[in-house]
């Protein structure tokens, strides 16, 4: 029973030491942002690999995720009569939830364990400490650009999501299904309000880039430099990022939709 | 024990660093002279890779002084300690040269980030520097496409980029043939005469480091055993310094790792 204890009250000053270098980190790492700007061809290459390369699985998952969306709104729409709204239902799903949502936990499977394995390998081959014997801050010329990457990718990401799931309800909606052209798109315009619904999902995005991102970079710089610590930590990358989306999305639509 | 004097470039004072409560340096004093190559021999574990991340600042010891080129290490500001480290070089065990970049990136990448240089030098720099390793032919390669003795030799190039006052090497010899080593030697004692550096060596291939030191450090447990020139070293009377050097496999270190009398243990 001690032991019980004991183990949980280590394993509770792990998680907040753990928490605390995050926080310190992430301080730090934010610090070297201005002097980033001097250099913008770093952040032009993260954007790239963190980004760009990105956009397959967000384009492709949300098609198939729209697909099935517009699938199953209809069958349930239609016994109501009201298969006219497919276009708002879908729309509303993707742009407040499952757009911001399922980017942030793609994005953690694509980018997030790609950040973290590749800074942990560059920390577990010297590449780190010899940066720093040359007097340059891997926090600056490696973590920062990194961060701001993927914190300006995970919003267009999800943008790319929203709209490519709208498309793919489109074609089953109105393509397979039937459903008016017209009345999907402007009951879509007439419903989903910019502020309310575009905005608030978007500020999700953001958040979910910063929390995603943050992971991913600490995970890779905090990770045991050996090939187990590596794949341990891009594990972890996966896993937490997940839960802390997942958390964060459940309190943010509670402060925006919620009438908390 | 002053017997560098003010000639010693970096000097280290009863420096204590312990990790985990697992002491790894107990008081040691080094002196390093400035303008020789100095080798810090002894077997593994013994905290040797341990004391150049002291040096460099990379780590903090819980007592004593490092004081490099009459700078307390441990006491100076972040900004201090970028400084300071422009003028340090250092060759990591795996060379550590950035796989996302060329070799020639890997030699500018210094330059680029400490000066505001024209393309032109350094183009001009970087090619020199790889001419002196001997690699001007192989700047368009990249980290992967090189063999492990043609990464330490980029490493060294990049190390001597910015034209330091000091190189410290970490374990430059590991699992190398014996043609890159006798290469890596060479440079090592070329580049130091030529450039008027100071070298630490840290190294257990005992032989070949001893072949290029103007004086060497014996460390074992945490502790200098010996020290002197390597002549000194191959007389002296030391137990320890006799089995490291004659590769002796029982001595001062124990071929045994600490356990219960041998025969009351077999017959419990």
């Amino acid at each position: 029973m001690l032991n019980f204890f004991q183990s949980l009250g280590k394993r509770g000053l792990n998680f907040f030491e753990r928490l605390g270098r995050a926080n310190i980190f992430i301080f730090r790492v934010i610090a070297g942002m201005p002097g980033l700007m001097l250099q913008p061809r770093l952040i032009v290459q993260q954007l790239y690999s963190v980004g760009v390369l990105s956009i397959q699985i967000i384009a492709i998952s949300g098609l198939t995720v729209g697909m099935v969306l517009g699938l199953q709104m209809y069958t349930t729409l239609v016994d109501f009569g009201a298969e006219d709204s497919l276009g708002p239902v879908v729309a509303l799903a993707l742009v407040r939830e499952l757009g911001p949502v399922l980017a942030a936990l793609l994005f953690a499977g694509r980018a997030g364990s790609a950040l973290t394995a590749e800074i942990g390998l560059m920390k577990a081959t010297e590449q780190l400490s010899g940066m720093e014997m040359m007097a340059v801050d891997p926090l600056k010329r490696v973590v920062a650009p990194r961060f701001l990457a993927g914190v300006i990718s995970l919003p267009l990401l999800a943008a790319i999501f929203s709209a490519v799931g709208i498309l793919g309800s489109y074609f089953v909606g109105i393509g397979l299904l039937g459903v008016d052209s017209g009345a999907f798109w402007s009951q879509m315009q007439s419903k989903v309000d910019f502020n309310e619904d575009i905005l608030n999902g978007f500020i999700k995005t953001v958040a979910f880039g910063f929390v995603a991102t943050w992971i991913a970079v600490f995970e890779g710089y905090d990770a045991v430099p050996t090939t187990e610590g590596v794949s341990r930590a891009t594990t972890r990358t996966v896993v937490n990022t997940a839960f802390a989306v997942l958390g964060l999305d459940f309190v943010l639509t509670a402060l925006m939709f919620g009438g908390v | 024990m002053d017997k560098g004097g003010d000639d010693a470039l970096v000097k280290i004072r009863n420096l204590t660093f312990a990790r985990n409560s697992r002491p790894i340096l107990d008081g040691v004093d080094i002196d390093i002279p400035r303008g020789k190559v100095t080798a810090i021999m002894g077997p593994s574990g013994t905290g040797k890779t341990t004391l150049l991340g002291l040096i460099g600042g990379q780590l903090s010891p819980q007592q004593g002084t490092v004081v490099v080129d009459g700078q307390n290490v441990a006491d100076l500001s972040r900004n201090g300690l970028y400084l300071l480290r422009r003028r340090l070089g250092m060759m990591f065990q795996s060379g550590a040269l950035f796989t996302d970049l060329s070799v020639f990136e890997n030699v500018a990448f210094p330059l680029r980030e400490h000066t505001k240089l024209p393309e032109e030098l350094i183009y001009d720099l970087v090619l020199m520097k790889l001419h002196a390793v001997g690699l001007r032919g192989a700047r368009d390669l990249m980290p992967t496409e090189l063999s492990g003795g043609m990464a330490r030799r980029v490493a060294l190039a990049r190390a001597i980029a910015l034209d330091p006052m000091m190189i410290m090497y970490d374990e430059p010899f590991t699992g190398q043939d014996p043609i890159t080593v006798a290469v890596i030697l060479k440079l090592i004692r070329q580049l130091n005469d030529n450039l008027g550096l100071t070298s630490i060596i840290v190294s257990h291939d005992v032989q070949e480091v001893a072949s290029i030191s103007d004086c060497v450090y014996l460390l074992s447990s945490g502790k200098v055993v010996a020290q002197g020139s390597p002549e000194h070293l191959y007389s002296s009377e030391s137990a320890w310094a006799q089995q490291f050097l004659n590769a002796q496999p029982d001595g001062p270190v124990p071929f045994h790792y600490p356990a219960s009398d041998y025969q009351a243990d077999l017959l419990d």
